[in-house]
């Protein structure tokens, strides 16, 4: 008799049934609501635990319970009241010993231990489904040469004058250096030294009248190196200041050459993120030059005199600042903002690291009595339209928020006053933390979905995949009768495969990722459609039942698989244009047809086999 | 059973062809015309979807949001009366991303109750054009790959009939867009290429059933072995639009209005695509003059399966 399949195949399928089940099951337990705590620098380690753990005692916490993670510590709550009341207490109590400890709202998944030691977890909700921000930033890449060029430029005069070269003046611009050289003789051992100790940079000479120039520009090879550090050290600024915000599983990765993208989890504050993440606000710390009338004298007549910049103080007077620094934000390691016990205005005390340190030490012990001024830096940008063209513009914000009289060697550690508001020295505090952006970001595209409508979209989604299932359930067994309800089945383990599959992946779940799963259970019945309609085709011709079952499943085999594939195709390249949403949905689309495969041809198979194999059977209910 | 008797399906195709060029022709003046509707995903800009606890009026909405200097900004309800979506195009002299920053509390204003901020998009005019060319490149590739893949499982007569129905059913889903001035963004773009790979799907198991009858048959024309694959093949592509439609429609009236536009499109494009599967594909293929000759050479897989019994 036909139509029988070995046991093995049997084996396989209920193998490949119970994996799907198992690994679809942890979709079904919801989430905890819990608070994430990591430290920025230390590993979380069993002390750190017993220590929290110790802490939730003290202040008499109610949860539910305490867990280590990947670098982190999960605790579990009830419910969302304990959570956040317990969230603020923890950190006030965490931060008061170290202000490093980073503490993050989050939702975590209540899937059974059981579960989790098999590596079975739900699915990764996208920002759309749990709300979210997702930002694309792009760094100002000609600013981040300019910048660069502009250190380079100070390494230049240190390293002319060690070597005993006399030289003029070192100028950075956009995209090239000028050492200028009085003498011909003096520029062409400038020249030589130059090229010895600056391999990066491409050399050219010219002159005018009075001077000779050394033109430098970096190298194709190190504007790129020197592109990738600028992407490199900004990606790890802003994991820093994501940190500092404290959120939980945020993704922040790389995109083409000059692009980053950020997506925060659950903030919903995305005004102060959109702040903070771009945020450039840097400090500079340089000796004041000249007397208060020498300041107002500069102002009125616009002479400024050599090595020095006027400045505006933030009531708007006039101050003059030597244009060497003494130490930059770069050079801070520690900020915590407070109040200044004397003034009982807003301060940051700062810490600096030792190369700072000793700077600082050396110039303030040498200029006791001598003012010293605070800059505060800030990149600000607008667009402009030039000629029909959108332009981008950056405004550099540069004021002076404190000029004080140098009373004391300053050494590592020292605060500054000045700031506008506590609002200001918090934000000051965490950049200068968190570290600077090596060259200035924009965001050039924004996702925010607030939870309100996450939550509404998992609820729509949701239901939106159970009616489209049902009905298309109701209308096979309607028009197939029993190989209807077979062919039911298979859908059903196709939806259980397919969400096992994508667990397993923890591929993300989008809002388009559950359209196509919905459009995945209206297509995979077109195996089963073709398969049906040509057993009804063989009958029609007068064949045997059995008959009509091996050779409407023998021929249908290749359509099926043809249309698959082409549909796979299209899947793919959906995959490869498309951006985050579109990918999921095109994830969701090409595993779904390949599940299908599996449970339309051999999963129908096996059933039909078992049902009508071996039998003597006149007529066939489909 | 079958669900029809025989029908004349090429007989037909003088008056199908027709009915395809006129709305092609429809489809097409509407898109020199009347444009597509297209989002802030392709030419940049700003979307504020807010929630509001009561319904709100517009008006006050729209005069806050004058006084504050922007005019151009449309307001409208989304969904229901208490939700209002606010957009604007790129304009000169602002970064944009800050923009939702500046709106928000002034539509937070309007409520004494809580306002609950549903939804921020913000797309720069780079992202936009980039996001512009990348789909008109992924429907150009897709197209080309299927040209390709048809070609060499196939025949290259049934390759351009099967490009000539998809581009048949873009031109007309994209028409229906722009006719009613739907709302097309990235997700749209989406559903149109998943037309293009449902489409198909349906055309190969036309082609599919075309090839094998004229292997099997050696006495009849072309035009009655076309005729005969259609008839045998017409159940299954009704019963598989039907369920897709199913589920679509579920997914049009439950999804919400984010995946409303997006399931639209595919509606469309899934009742275009049968109709273009049976007339605009095979008649094509039968109008570039295709005959049993060109099928006859066997693949091996081929010969393997007929040996069987």
């Amino acid at each position: 008799m036909l139509n029988q399949y070995p046991a093995w195949k049997y084996l396989l399928l209920i193998v490949i049934v119970a994996m799907g089940l198992l690994y679809a099951a942890p979709n079904l337990y919801g989430e905890d609501p819990a608070v994430q705590i990591s430290h920025r620098v230390n590993l979380i380690n069993d002390d750190e635990v017993q220590n929290i753990k110790n802490m939730l005692q003290n202040l008499n916490i109610e949860h539910r319970s305490i867990e280590m993670g990947d670098g982190f510590i999960l605790i579990r709550f009830n419910n969302e009241d304990q959570q956040l009341k317990a969230a603020s207490d923890i950190k006030d109590a965490l931060q008061e010993q170290d202000s490093r400890y980073g503490v993050a709202l989050n939702l975590a998944p209540a899937t059974p231990d059981w579960l989790r030691s098999m590596n079975a977890l739900p699915m990764y909700l996208g920002l759309d489904l749990r709300g979210g921000v997702h930002f694309l930033m792009e760094v100002d890449m000609d600013a981040a040469i300019t910048k660069s060029l502009n250190r380079a430029s100070s390494e230049i005069r240190t390293y002319l004058r060690e070597e005993k070269v006399r030289y003029r003046s070192v100028k950075a611009s956009k995209d090239n250096l000028a050492v200028r050289f009085s003498s011909i003789e003096e520029r062409d051992q400038g020249l030589i030294k130059l090229e010895e100790e600056f391999r990066d940079f491409n050399f050219q000479i010219t002159q005018d009248e009075r001077s000779f120039y050394v033109n430098m520009s970096y190298s194709e090879t190190a504007l790129i190196s020197e592109k990738t550090a600028a992407l490199t050290q900004n990606i790890s600024t802003l994991k820093n200041r994501v940190n500092e915000l404290g959120v939980a599983e945020p993704v922040i990765q790389r995109q083409g050459e000059d692009r980053v993208v950020v997506q925060l989890p659950g903030v919903q504050d995305t005004v102060r993120a959109k702040e903070i993440l771009g945020a450039t606000a840097t400090l500079e710390f340089r000796l004041a030059q000249g007397s208060l009338t020498d300041w107002s004298e500069a102002e009125r007549s616009g002479k400024v005199p050599v090595g020095a910049k006027l400045y505006k103080e933030t009531n708007g007077s006039p101050v003059l600042l030597k244009r060497s620094i003494i130490v930059t934000g770069d050079q801070v390691v520690g900020a915590a903002s407070g109040i200044d016990s004397q003034s009982g205005t807003p301060d940051v005390t700062i810490t600096l690291n030792g190369k700072g340190a000793d700077r600082m030490s050396k110039i303030t012990r040498d200029n006791i009595g001598k003012p010293m001024g605070v800059v505060f830096i800030e990149d600000k940008y607008e667009y402009k339209e030039i000629n029909g063209e959108r332009k981008r513009i950056k405004k550099t914000e540069q004021r002076v928020i404190n000029v004080a009289t140098i009373r004391d060697q300053l050494s590592k550690r020292f605060h500054i006053t000045g700031l506008d508001s506590t609002r200001e020295a918090r934000d000051l505090a965490l950049l200068l933390r968190a570290g600077a952006l090596r060259a200035p970001m924009i965001i050039i595209e924004e996702r925010t979905v607030g939870p309100s409508l996450g939550q509404e979209n998992i609820n729509k989604g949701f239901m939106s995949v159970v009616i489209g299932f049902i009905a298309v359930l109701i209308f096979m067994v309607v028009y197939y009768k029993v190989f209807g309800l077979i062919a039911n089945v298979a859908l059903t383990m196709n939806l259980v495969l397919l969400v096992a599959v994508l667990s397993m992946l923890q591929a993300t779940l989008t809002l388009p990722g559950i359209a196509g799963i919905v459009l995945t259970v209206g297509m995979a019945v077109d195996a089963n459609v073709l398969i049906f309609e040509r057993i009804r085709e063989e009958i029609r011709l007068g064949n045997s039942p059995q008959a009509s079952i091996f050779s409407g499943y023998q021929k249908a085999f290749s359509t099926i698989a043809d249309a698959n594939i082409t549909t796979l195709i299209v899947a793919v390249i959906l995959f490869g244009f498309g951006t985050g949403p579109i990918q999921g949905f095109a994830v969701t689309l090409s595993i779904g047809i390949l599940t299908s495969m599996l449970t339309a041809i051999m999963g129908t198979r096996a059933i039909v086999n078992l049902v009508y194999g071996r039998k003597n059977i006149k007529k066939l209910a489909i | 059973m079958a669900l029809f008797k025989e029908i004349n399906f090429m007989g037909l195709r003088k008056i199908a062809m027709s009915i395809s060029l006129v709305l092609i022709l429809i489809s097409l003046v509407s898109l020199f015309t009347n444009k597509l509707n297209v989002g802030i995903d392709f030419t940049g800009g700003s979307v504020i979807e807010v929630g509001y606890e009561e319904a709100v009026d517009l008006k006050p909405v729209r005069a806050a949001l004058v006084k504050a200097g922007y005019g151009d900004a449309i307001v409208q309800h989304f969904g229901s009366a208490k939700e209002v979506l606010i957009r604007l195009v790129p304009r000169e002299g602002q970064n944009k991303a800050e923009l939702s920053s500046l709106l928000i509390p002034i539509l937070a204003e309007q409520t004494s109750s809580k306002m609950d901020v549903r939804r921020v998009d913000f797309v720069g005019p780079q992202v936009g054009e980039e996001l512009r060319e990348d789909g008109g490149l992924a429907v150009l590739y897709a197209l080309i790959a299927i040209l390709i893949y048809v070609s060499l499982r196939f025949e290259y007569r049934f390759s351009l009939g099967a490009v000539a129905a998809l581009i048949h059913d873009v031109i007309i889903t994209l028409g229906v867009f722009s006719i009613l001035q739907l709302d097309f963004d990235l997700s749209v773009l989406a559903a149109i290429l998943a037309v293009i790979g449902y489409s198909l799907n349906d055309t190969i198991v036309v082609f599919d059933r075309i090839r094998e009858n004229f292997r099997k048959i050696r006495k009849k024309t072309s035009f009655e072995v076309i005729n005969m694959s259609i008839n045998q093949t017409i159940s299954r592509t009704l019963v598989t639009s039907l369920t897709t439609l199913l589920v679509l429609i579920a997914l049009y009236t439950f999804g919400g209005e984010v995946i409303e536009a997006f399931a639209l499109a595919l509606i469309i494009g899934v009742m275009v695509g049968t109709y273009s599967s049976i007339y605009v594909a095979s008649a094509s293929a039968l109008a570039l003059g295709i005959t049993r000759s060109d099928m006859l050479i066997p693949e091996k897989e081929d010969v393997e399966a007929e040996a069987q019994p």
